[in-house]
């Protein structure tokens, strides 16, 4: 990965272009809003991603704060979701993706050649648009992560382990007589949730989502959602979501990217009812698409 | 500091044509309201009960006016989900529809008391007295409904500063009557509803503030009730 030399940017130095998005130059690109803060879970300073000669994502500069759910909207082809899987490398599995700039979990550089991105992925999981349970029990999906990364010494620790993360996931009730059963049996809500239940079960600091109820019905979607609030307790999530009420009830920042560009973050309330800039404006009144 | 909000057409053009819809609707609710207050002046400048059963129809089709803007308000959120710019108009909008629906009240209870004046010369000339009150206020619902058309926040705050000389006058109609209570104690019932009257001119000022006050809500998202027109000035700068 290519590093450009980082500035010291200071919180908040970033922000505050023009007052009332509806002076902002829309070909300006200035993050407006509050991007950046002490002490942040995740930083990004600087990053570009490149697919080939195609750039995806423009100079980045963005914290997500600990225990924070923050959302990212955006029109198709944006590159919300590029941005994303910077965060836990998964777009190293792409050959023509490079990434370049600075991210930090705690502090560190996750693209360190020190670092295992195997473990990073446990610590910054992920949970996919499709719900994707292996084609294993429901046990197995959630102890087979556990088990890999020798999270237990025996297997009433790993029973206990799997318990407690489907508990944490409001599956327990719906799964605990069948869990030898095909993960695949489930509804899509159910799997969806078990695909999350998957990625705690590794004690994971950050779990980003994208756009993880876009497959399911309202009422799955509400338990997802209400599963997000309650797990934003005890972790940091990055959500990427087309719905744009999602975002507004499930997070408390909001990030708002356009053409690879991060226009704006704010708070969510803020976001919606008066965003800064006029592309974000434009965006969530569905003046563009 | 005049910001203006450029309104850009949605996606869904039928989206667009509800919002059109709506402020066209709050518009001609407006004008209903003009012409009640306009029927009104009439009244107390000619005592003539004509004027005052205009105003009294005018009144129902106000009323209606406000319960289908509402209803229309109440379909728009439930399926458009508006944000922003577009939830702003909204609210302002079911806001100042129900500040219009009270200017109306208090229009149709002017109007009422003229009416139980007609054959009362005293009290006939008592009202003639609140005519330049009336057309202060008259004048001051007119720019009013033209900032809430063109949403734009400078002439809401010279509105604001407007409504403010009109407190000033209705101050001096209260004392005016005050003195002629003192001087003619015979006729203090009769100078008591003029009073009632003066009061409810000035209302209608105080409630072209508040759609004003909905309008920089709507153009600056800002809150600026409870604000004094020289913090006002300052914020909006």
């Amino acid at each position: 990965m290519n590093m450009k030399i980082t500035q010291d940017i200071s919180v908040g130095s970033i922000v505050h272009g023009d007052q009332a998005g509806s002076d902002t130059n829309p070909d300006s690109y200035v993050t407006v809003g509050s991007p950046l803060m002490e002490d942040p879970k995740m930083r990004v300073r600087s990053v570009d991603v490149f697919y080939a000669k195609k750039q995806a994502i423009f100079d980045v500069n963005f914290d997500i704060g600990r225990n924070e759910v923050v959302s990212m909207i955006g029109p198709s082809g944006c590159g919300k979701s590029t941005f994303l899987r910077c965060l836990n490398r998964m777009n190293d599995t792409i050959d023509i993706c490079k990434v370049s700039g600075e991210l930090l979990l705690d502090g560190e550089d996750i693209y360190s050649k020190q670092i295992d991105v195997v473990e990073l992925r446990a610590r910054v999981g992920m949970v996919f648009q499709k719900p994707n349970p292996f084609p294993k029990s429901i046990y197995e999906n959630v102890a087979y992560g556990a088990r890999i990364h020798g999270l237990t010494d025996n297997s009433v620790q790993l029973d206990e382990l799997v318990e407690q993360s489907l508990i944490r996931c409001g599956l327990w009730d719906e799964v605990k007589d069948r869990l030898s059963e095909p993960a695949t049996g489930l509804s899509g809500g159910q799997q969806q949730r078990l695909c999350i239940a998957r990625a705690i079960a590794v004690n994971p600091e950050v779990i980003l989502m994208d756009e993880p109820c876009s497959a399911l019905d309202p009422i799955a979607t509400a338990t997802v959602e209400e599963l997000i609030s309650e797990l934003s307790k005890n972790f940091t999530i990055a959500i990427v979501t087309h719905s744009m009420q999602q975002a507004a009830r499930v997070s408390q920042r909001t990030a708002y990217f356009h053409l690879g560009k991060l226009i704006e973050v704010n708070d969510t309330a803020q976001v919606f009812t008066n965003p800064t800039h006029k592309l974000t404006e434009e965006y969530i009144t569905g003046r563009i698409g | 500091m005049n910001e203006e909000i450029k309104i850009g057409r949605h996606i869904s053009s039928q989206f667009d044509q509800e919002l059109d819809e709506v402020r066209s609707r709050v518009l001609k609710m407006g004008g209903l309201v003009e012409a009640q207050l306009e029927k009104t002046l009439v009244a107390l400048r000619d005592g003539n009960s004509d004027a005052v059963a205009d105003v009294a129809k005018t009144d129902q089709k106000v009323n209606q006016l406000e319960m289908d803007i509402d209803e229309e308000c109440t379909q728009i959120l439930a399926r458009r989900h508006p944000a922003a710019g577009d939830l702003r108009l909204i609210i302002a909008t079911t806001k100042s529809v129900r500040d219009l629906e009270r200017m109306g009240d208090e229009a149709q209870r002017v109007a009422g008391m003229i009416e139980h004046a007609l054959d009362n010369d005293i009290k006939k000339k008592y009202y003639k007295g609140l005519l330049s009150l009336g057309e202060h206020v008259k004048e001051l619902l007119h720019s009013t409904l033209d900032t809430y058309a063109r949403m734009e926040t400078r002439s809401a705050v010279k509105n604001i500063r407007m409504d403010k000389s009109i407190d000033e006058e209705y101050g001096r109609v209260i004392i005016k009557l005050m003195d002629r209570m003192k001087s003619d104690p015979d006729n203090i019932s009769d100078a008591l509803d003029v009073m009632w009257a003066a009061r409810s001119l000035e209302r209608i000022g105080d409630h072209c503030i508040n759609i004003c006050e909905n309008v920089i809500f709507l153009v600056e998202g800002r809150d600026v009730r409870h604000t004094e027109i020289d913090d006002l000035k300052e914020q909006l700068s």
